[in-house]
């Protein structure tokens, strides 16, 4: 749901933007009003509350919070393990999406549904079923727990459908007489793919990328039961995030949460440069 | 679709609201609201407590609103205006964030209990049977032995099973430095730290680790909730004392809950799920889920306690976990950096 909201909100401002340079109709004028507004009382406010309690530990508190040795390793663990977990959702996101539309196979409408089970599933449940599943008393006999496979594990499962969910309906628009075309004029499979689908989806992708990611650097809940939360090894940014808060020390929580803000902005905005360079090419 | 469903709901709510206020009115004023706001575990004795105060003239006709989760999400909630007029945490720190923030009298523990309202030790819980024979805290060290314990860092209810680990040390006549030593290989075999004593349960349960450091009323909770798990009380042990207090704010009927709480009617209640007593001369015939349900609460060797071994968590929150050179915490760094 958040995908394809976000989905539909992207084209329509950037379309709309270049037509009124100037001046708003005053239907507009009160939608763009309402969005602000909005945006700014779920999004802005919190964030600018965030970076006022980073400030309150000064220059010296937030060097002091993110350079502590314990909380960079754990920074480090989160970026590299949201960005694996993100290259992988993109193969298997994009994979999965195809074969939702272009093929036709029994239980694809089951299949359909279970795809959001991530979404709707309350994180610490999710980490409950991973641990009974891949725990040591575990039916499959894989004992990922207490390592860092778990945190891949965890994270993976919770990012699984945004690629699907953002690629999916760009994949059903699609008009396949332009494959057609392509094939009639002896492209191969694999150069239709690249040349014209890809092309095509790339945004869409880069959009469930950047969801994914994100979500990947501020999950805790399916985590905590799985990771074992064990410093320089296991242990995620969030996890150093409710240290800080339990010892009362707010601005240090801040302070790697503002990092953690500003590196999910710097990828985010990467993956939307690739992206359009994608475009650009293809 | 979405409005008119809202609509329904705040008509709904309000009518609710209607009713409520004229249900209240038509009683009297007796329909008198006490908010409990309290660490997640002692929900359920509580609520058994709270029956019981019903049946007496002072609880007669009161209603609760409650409210529980996490001691210091919950302790840093009322500083942040969430309505309380007694509180029941996990450890002392979160009450004096809350005097400290104004809202509970700087002599809230000098009542006959010193502030405290439920207590419990520190426990060793095994599976079923104890196949590893642990029987003591040097046991935990052998070759192989894998302990789960909740994170000290994230969970303040944790920082009691390090505090033990540390204190059976200084008692048995170990220095300081020995202490260190041993706190050092004991989390060398730690190999998962959940947020939480909860956390740490559910991943026990699970499979993981062949010991739980873990409170003994947690430990006869998940007994008496029919989970697999033994536990064995080590000859040394932490006395864990969760503080309760009334709000200075608070409606005067918290000062006669608080009473009841601390009474032997009260503290049987307690007594019943997993607490040991506050308060002597409390009868209990059975514990369902203790290691011996006729004789739940075996007296302990050496019982150590913050007070005459720790000095005050002020004291020890600054030297073990918080400070900038905190003992505890450093080592549990160390230990992550050495795997």
């Amino acid at each position: 749901m958040t995908a394809a909201a976000l989905d539909g909100a992207g084209p329509a401002t950037s379309a709309r933007r270049p037509r009124h340079p100037g001046g708003l109709t005053p239907a507009s004028g009160l939608g763009l009003g309402v969005a602000l507004v909005w945006f700014s009382l779920l999004v802005l406010l919190p964030l600018a509350a965030v970076a006022a309690t980073t400030a309150e530990g000064g220059w010296g508190g937030f060097w002091r919070a993110v350079t502590n040795e314990q909380t960079a390793a754990a920074i480090r663990l989160t970026v590299t393990q949201a960005l694996l977990v993100t290259a992988v959702d993109v193969v298997m996101g994009t994979l999965v999406a195809w074969v939702l539309v272009r093929d036709s196979f029994p239980g694809k409408r089951l299949l359909e549904l279970l795809i959001d089970i991530p979404f709707a599933l309350p994180t610490i449940v999710a980490g409950l079923v991973l641990l009974s599943l891949y725990g040591p008393d575990g039916p499959l006999g894989v004992d990922v727990t207490n390592r860092r496979p778990a945190v891949f594990l965890a994270l993976l499962f919770v990012t699984t459908p945004f690629v699907v969910r953002t690629v999916q309906p760009v994949l059903a628009e699609l008009d396949p007489e332009a494959e057609e075309a392509a094939a009639s004029l002896g492209a191969g499979r694999l150069t239709i793919f690249r040349r014209i689908v890809l092309p095509a989806i790339t945004p869409a992708i880069a959009a469930g990328a950047a969801l994914a990611f994100a979500r990947g650097m501020g999950e805790y809940g399916s985590l905590v039961l799985l990771s074992g939360n064990l410093p320089f090894r296991t242990e995620v940014a969030s996890v150093r995030i409710l240290a800080s808060i339990e010892s009362d020390d707010l601005p240090a929580a801040a302070s790697v949460a503002t990092v953690l803000l500003v590196v999910s902005l710097a990828v985010i905005a990467a993956i939307d440069l690739l992206q359009r360079r994608m475009v650009r090419r293809g | 679709m979405e409005i008119p469903v809202r609509r329904m709901r705040g008509l709904v709510a309000a009518a609710l609201l209607v009713a409520a206020a004229c249900g209240s009115g038509a009683s009297g004023d007796e329909g008198r609201t006490l908010n409990i706001v309290g660490f997640a575990v002692p929900e359920a004795a509580n609520r058994a407590i709270a029956e019981e105060w019903a049946k007496t003239p002072e609880g007669e006709g009161v209603r609760f609103e409650t409210s529980y989760g996490a001691s210091g999400d919950q302790s840093r909630a009322v500083v942040n205006g969430l309505e309380a007029d007694y509180v029941h945490f996990s450890v002392t720190s979160d009450v004096l964030r809350l005097v400290d923030a104004g809202l509970v009298a700087e002599d809230w523990d000098d009542g006959p209990t010193k502030g405290v309202v439920s207590s419990s030790i520190v426990v060793f819980a095994v599976r079923p049977g104890n196949p590893e024979g642990i029987e003591d805290w040097d046991d935990l060290l052998r070759p192989g032995i894998e302990i789960v314990t909740p994170n000290p860092a994230s969970s303040g209810a944790a920082r009691w099973n390090a505090l033990a680990a540390w204190g059976q040390v200084i008692a048995s006549g170990g220095t300081e430095a020995e202490a260190e030593e041993y706190v050092r290989a004991l989390f060398d075999h730690v190999v998962s730290l959940p947020g939480s004593g909860r956390d740490a349960t559910t991943a026990f349960l699970n499979g993981t680790g062949d010991v739980l450091l873990a409170y003994e009323n947690e430990a006869i909770l998940a007994r008496q909730n029919g989970e697999e798990l033994d536990y064995v009380i080590p000859d040394t042990t932490m006395l864990i004392e969760n503080p309760g207090a009334v709000l200075i704010d608070a409606d005067p009927i918290a000062e006669d809950w608080l009473e009841f709480v601390l009474s032997e009617e009260g503290q049987r209640q307690f007594a019943l799920h997993g607490f040991r007593p506050v308060v002597d001369g409390v009868e209990v015939e059975r514990v369902e889920g203790a290691a011996d349900p006729t004789d739940p609460y075996p007296e302990v060797e050496r019982l150590l306690t913050v007070e005459d071994d720790f000095g005050s968590w002020e004291e020890l929150s600054e030297k073990f976990f918080d400070g900038e050179d905190a003992v505890i915490a450093r080592i549990i760094a160390e230990s992550g950096k050495a795997g």
